[in-house]
């Protein structure tokens, strides 16, 4: 194994023999990439031209006024091609499968957002592709999956263990023991082994470039604060790791507080104390478990943070207090989608919405001199089931009544 | 040393066998009738395997009965607790497998000193390379116990060399790409493939993954040390009870004594 990726304590490649070959071909096919300003031209080529880059940063007036503190600003990658900041990641490690030359990619999918993501690189560099989604997944975003079969992804959902992301991970891990000769798996976020999470943040640090440069411009500072939601934490690591030298910008990670992080149904690891550090799914960080080391149940409204790990780079840097993290709950994250909408006209992913809330939260506190930057790393209008059911929406239940009703009939 | 155990019991037999449970899959007492059977059956060592809720490099058969032992309660001081009787009770080696985070919860150094304390002689534990086992490695020398390491067909020569500089007992040669249960075909390329294994280190070879019959058993004299029976045992109590398992492995047994005579 030429390299194992370590940030302060976490990280590693704890990977089973039969994949050593593979990962050290990564790594090199990786850093190889990372030499080659060829090759970061030809992204930046390609997520302008295909993807729609840079996206905006959009001044929020109107929030700003309704808090009357900090001026906030949004970082748009809710435009960016397929609704999410995902593509930044899939469209950077298709090129390199280009590189290696194979000719299948699999993923894990969450909330499906990674999946559409890496169905629609497949499908524009002519790759086999195979996402795994846990069954949970599956049932509430249906959507997703509707769209990666018809880019022509096979979806495989996953019925074993709690039928959500980690599971979908495990399968894929499973799919690639078997086939990596041919295939390459697109993982979706700054975790798993060694050399994915420091890949996955290059990639996605594109958001970070952009929006230093857009905040200088339009706002001529620096941001007091950032705020970024944390899944497994791909979109946060994107836009901090262009501040990270920035000693006054202070960073702020939002992670799923679920039902509350009191009654432990929730997906806080970073910011909750009910984690603690152990070795899974071929890295060290983090990770919701029993005193056994056996992985917790988790929960979120938003699938995409629903995941029982979370990136080493984020453990380290929480442990080096660069990060701060925080929770919000279900139910602040839906008052804070609507809130969004009436005043901006904006729909942030039920995901994103767990960085309005904190940066709701301390708008007020800061004076209107500050700036801060909220990250909405996807748009919430595809999600249109679950953000109806979240919001309990009458119309919609009718709607989906009538038209089930009409499909009986035929 | 499990090494001189392995050497002494293969003057006796041409190839070993060795079989694989999931402690507490369906239950404790089942688990527990299973290595009598087995045992008794003349299996030469057996594997404990503590259960895992993310067993990645698991096949589907060996994946359900972690999650089945794990949804009816199985703790892990428990299966330390059986992997304790059975090695007080029974006249054959037991070594553990588990994956890493097993270890790593309870604290490497604490839950190596339990291994020795209940009588194991080794462990298996596919998530952890050499490179990151500098701590484990180190407590497993001190207790006396062997880290037994993995080879897989698409390791190299040079990193064969590596890994058999740590591996102690014996190595568990992976037979082909893919997670355990999948059908394995006995090939040619195998041969090669355990020639290169054999080069590379003086440790018996135990080779796993898709052997499933006497066939099979047969298929590996002269060419490994140790045929490993995992998937295929948990099958068999599956679909024809616990009974079942004795005649199993008898069967498998039924060959290595065809041979010794």
């Amino acid at each position: 194994m030429r390299e194992r990726g370590y940030y302060g304590d976490f990280g590693g490649a704890y990977i089973p023999e039969i994949l050593v070959p593979t990962f050290d071909e990564l790594t090199e096919a990786f850093a190889a990439a990372q030499a080659d300003p060829d090759f970061l031209r030809e992204y930046e080529a390609l997520m302008a031209n295909y993807s729609g880059r840079p996206t905006p940063l959009t001044y929020a007036e109107n929030l700003t006024r309704h808090f009357g503190g900090a001026r906030i600003y949004v970082k748009r990658e809710d435009l960016n091609h397929t609704g999410a900041h995902k593509a930044n990641n899939v469209m950077g490690q298709g090129l390199l499968v280009k590189r290696m030359g194979k000719q299948r990619v699999i993923a894990e999918t969450g909330a499906g957002q990674h999946g559409v993501a890496t169905a629609t690189m497949a499908a524009r560099f002519g790759l086999e592709c195979t996402v795994y989604m846990g069954e949970v997944d599956v049932a509430r975003q249906r959507p997703n999956v509707f769209w990666m079969e018809q880019l022509g992804a096979e979806v495989v959902p996953v019925t074993d263990g709690t039928r959500i992301l980690k599971d979908a991970i495990n399968e894929a891990f499973r799919d690639w023991v078997t086939n990596m000769d041919t295939t390459h798996y697109v993982l979706g976020t700054a975790c798993g082994p060694h050399p994915f999470p420091a890949m996955v943040t290059w990639f996605q640090s594109i958001v970070g470039r952009e929006a230093r440069r857009q905040v200088l411009e339009e706002a001529g500072r620096l941001p007091k604060r950032i705020y970024a939601c944390v899944g497994g934490g791909s979109n946060a690591l994107g836009i901090f790791s262009a501040f990270l030298e920035d000693a006054g910008v202070e960073l702020v990670g939002v992670e799923a507080g679920g039902h509350g992080l009191e009654t432990g149904e929730h997906a806080a690891r970073l910011a909750s104390d009910d984690a603690s550090v152990g070795v899974a799914q071929g890295y060290k960080t983090f990770f919701l478990q029993d005193a056994d080391g056996q992985m917790r149940e988790t929960h979120s409204v938003a699938a995409g943070l629903d995941y029982v790990g979370v990136s080493p780079i984020l453990s380290h840097l929480r442990e080096t207090g660069r990060v701060r993290f925080e929770a919000a709950t279900d139910k602040q994250v839906v008052d804070a989608m609507t809130l969004t909408l009436r005043k901006e006209g904006l729909i942030p992913a039920l995901e994103s919405a767990h960085a309005f809330v904190r940066a709701f939260e301390e708008a007020p506190t800061l004076s209107s001199d500050d700036v801060i930057v909220i990250n909405q790393s996807g748009r919430g209008d595809k999600d249109i089931f679950t953000v109806a059911d979240a919001l309990d929406d009458p119309g919609w239940r009718e709607f989906v009544r009538q038209k089930a009703a009409e499909y009986d009939d035929a | 040393m499990l090494e001189e155990h392995l050497r002494e019991r293969l003057r006796e037999r041409d190839i070993l066998l060795m079989t694989h449970i999931v402690l507490g899959y369906p239950s404790f007492d089942d688990s527990l009738r299973v290595v009598e059977a087995m045992v008794e059956a003349g299996v030469d060592l057996m594997e404990l395997q503590i259960p895992f809720s993310e067993p990645i490099a698991d096949g589907p058969v060996i994946l359900r009965a972690n999650q089945e032992s794990l949804h009816a309660g199985s703790r892990v001081e428990r299966c330390l607790r059986f992997a304790e009787d059975v090695a007080g009770r029974f006249d054959i080696p037991f070594v553990l497998m588990s994956y890493y985070n097993v270890l790593f919860r309870r604290g490497v150094d604490e839950f190596v000193g339990r291994m020795a304390a209940a009588g194991l002689r080794g462990a298996i534990v596919p998530d952890l390379p050499p490179e990151e086992g500098a701590g484990y490695l180190e407590a497993m020398a001190k207790s006396g116990l062997d880290p037994i390491f993995i080879f897989s067909p698409r390791t190299s020569d040079a990193r064969m060399a590596e890994i058999a500089r740590h591996a102690r007992g014996f190595v568990y040669c992976v037979a082909r790409k893919g997670v355990t249960g999948a059908e394995t075909d006995f090939s040619a390329e195998l041969d090669a493939y355990l020639a290169r294994c054999r080069a590379a280190t003086s440790l018996p070879l135990a080779l796993g993954f898709g052997v499933k019959d006497q066939r099979d058993v047969d298929a590996l004299r002269g060419k490994a040390d140790i045929a490993v029976v995992g998937t295929q045992t948990i099958r068999v109590m599956e679909e024809r009870g616990v009974e079942a398992v004795a005649d199993f492995v008898a069967g498998l047994r039924g060959g290595l004594e065809a041979q010794a005579t």
